[in-house]
């Protein structure tokens, strides 16, 4: 094992372009080539934001519906989704994602149109045109990545800060008694009558990203049967603002965050209703 | 216990070194180079010759730098002999 381990790169690429294995009929995974641009994305190493683009990217190719499916990015770390998605995309002022799409959809109902929105786009600012458009069963995709945190604007505390968690505004952790309780938007439009699918997953483990990619498939089948909306939470992690390395950053997701966002369905099509 | 064969190819430079990948796999095949790449990372590589191809480390890596071959198992092909032939023979190619 030793000697293999001081083989220089050269000679392990070497190995690599005389192995037989790698051939077409072998590959059994590759990046989606025509849906996501072959383009390094600007995201922080170990973010979530990437796996979740590359599972739209897959599950987009793989319903062939690459030319008639219509993102709205949102205000985020994600407002350059447009850059690494080869798909139509619009975007939309902070928090007004759901609402844009709500107005493409009406104006191209047999487009598939999705948002892709952030925690502090979609439960801070963008609150009240999520609830109505839940609320008015707008037939969309709404795909929420969940970090707890304000990313982009340099790890500000968010409504889904968990109690206790330091940020840059909240640094001596968050006071639930000033600051409120952290807001579970995903439990509030399940209640709603509007929506048709919620469900609350997470891309930290491989099983857990195979999960998404099918709740994220299943959003736009609704979608395609004109359900209402579906509602797809991604819980992630944000190294750089949590200041953890990535792998830390995914032990501290799973003892804290997730235990108060538990994964799982919370609002799935009753028996007999599709 | 038979083994499936797998292989992964690894874009060196879109890695941005996170390790999610290693600590995906089962077979604790992967490490960090000691090297950087153009970015100034340290990319990931292959360590140990016991891939199996199960895909874990391209479901989790953020950045779809990993490609993943396994190898399928070959059928074997019968040939038929053809002996004594008298008369026509008319051969259909279907295509």
């Amino acid at each position: 094992m030793n000697e293999k381990r001081m083989l220089d790169d050269q000679h392990y690429e070497t190995m690599l372009a005389e192995e037989s294995l790698c051939t077409k009929e072998n590959l059994v995974y590759e990046t989606p080539a025509e849906a996501l641009y072959d383009t390094p994305m600007h995201y922080c190493p170990g973010c979530g934001h990437g796996v979740v683009h590359r599972l739209l990217a897959e599950v987009i190719e793989e319903m062939e519906i690459l030319h008639d499916v219509i993102g709205v990015a949102p205000v985020g770390c994600s407002v350059l989704a447009y850059n690494y998605l080869n798909i139509d995309m619009s975007e939309a002022a902070h928090g007004r994602a759901s609402a844009v799409a709500t107005g493409i959809k009406r104006v191209l109902p047999e487009k598939y149109v999705f948002s892709y929105q952030g925690d502090g786009d979609l439960a801070a600012i963008g609150t009240g045109e999520t609830i109505h458009t839940c609320n008015r069963g707008e037939n969309v995709l709404i795909i929420f990545i969940n970090n707890g945190i304000y990313g982009m604007t340099g790890g500000q505390m968010a409504p889904t800060t968990l109690p206790g968690m330091k940020s840059t505004t909240s640094p001596f952790g968050r006071d639930v008694d000033t600051m409120g309780a952290p807001l579970k938007i995903t439990d509030l439009v399940a209640e709603l009558p509007g929506t048709y699918y919620v469900t609350r997953q997470s891309v930290h483990k491989p099983a857990n990203v195979r999960k998404t990619k099918k709740a994220i498939m299943k959003g736009f089948e609704y979608q395609k049967l004109g359900k209402g909306t579906c509602f797809v939470e991604v819980v992630t992690n944000c190294p750089s603002n949590w200041k953890m390395t990535p792998l830390d950053s995914n032990t501290w997701m799973e003892e804290n965050m997730l235990p108060f966002y538990p994964l799982g369905d919370i609002k799935v099509p009753q028996k007999g209703e599709n | 216990m038979a083994k499936v064969k797998g292989d992964i190819i690894i874009d060196i430079e879109k890695c941005k070194g996170c390790e999610l990948c290693i600590s995906a796999c089962p077979q604790d095949g992967l490490e960090k180079s000691r090297q950087v790449n153009k970015k100034g990372y340290l990319y990931v590589v292959k360590i140990e010759d016991n891939c199996t191809g199960c895909t874990n480390c391209a479901l989790v890596c953020p950045d779809g730098v990993l490609k993943v071959y396994r190898e399928t198992k070959k059928k074997k092909e019968k040939v038929a002999e053809i002996t004594n032939v008298t008369g026509d023979i008319t051969v259909t190619v279907k295509e």
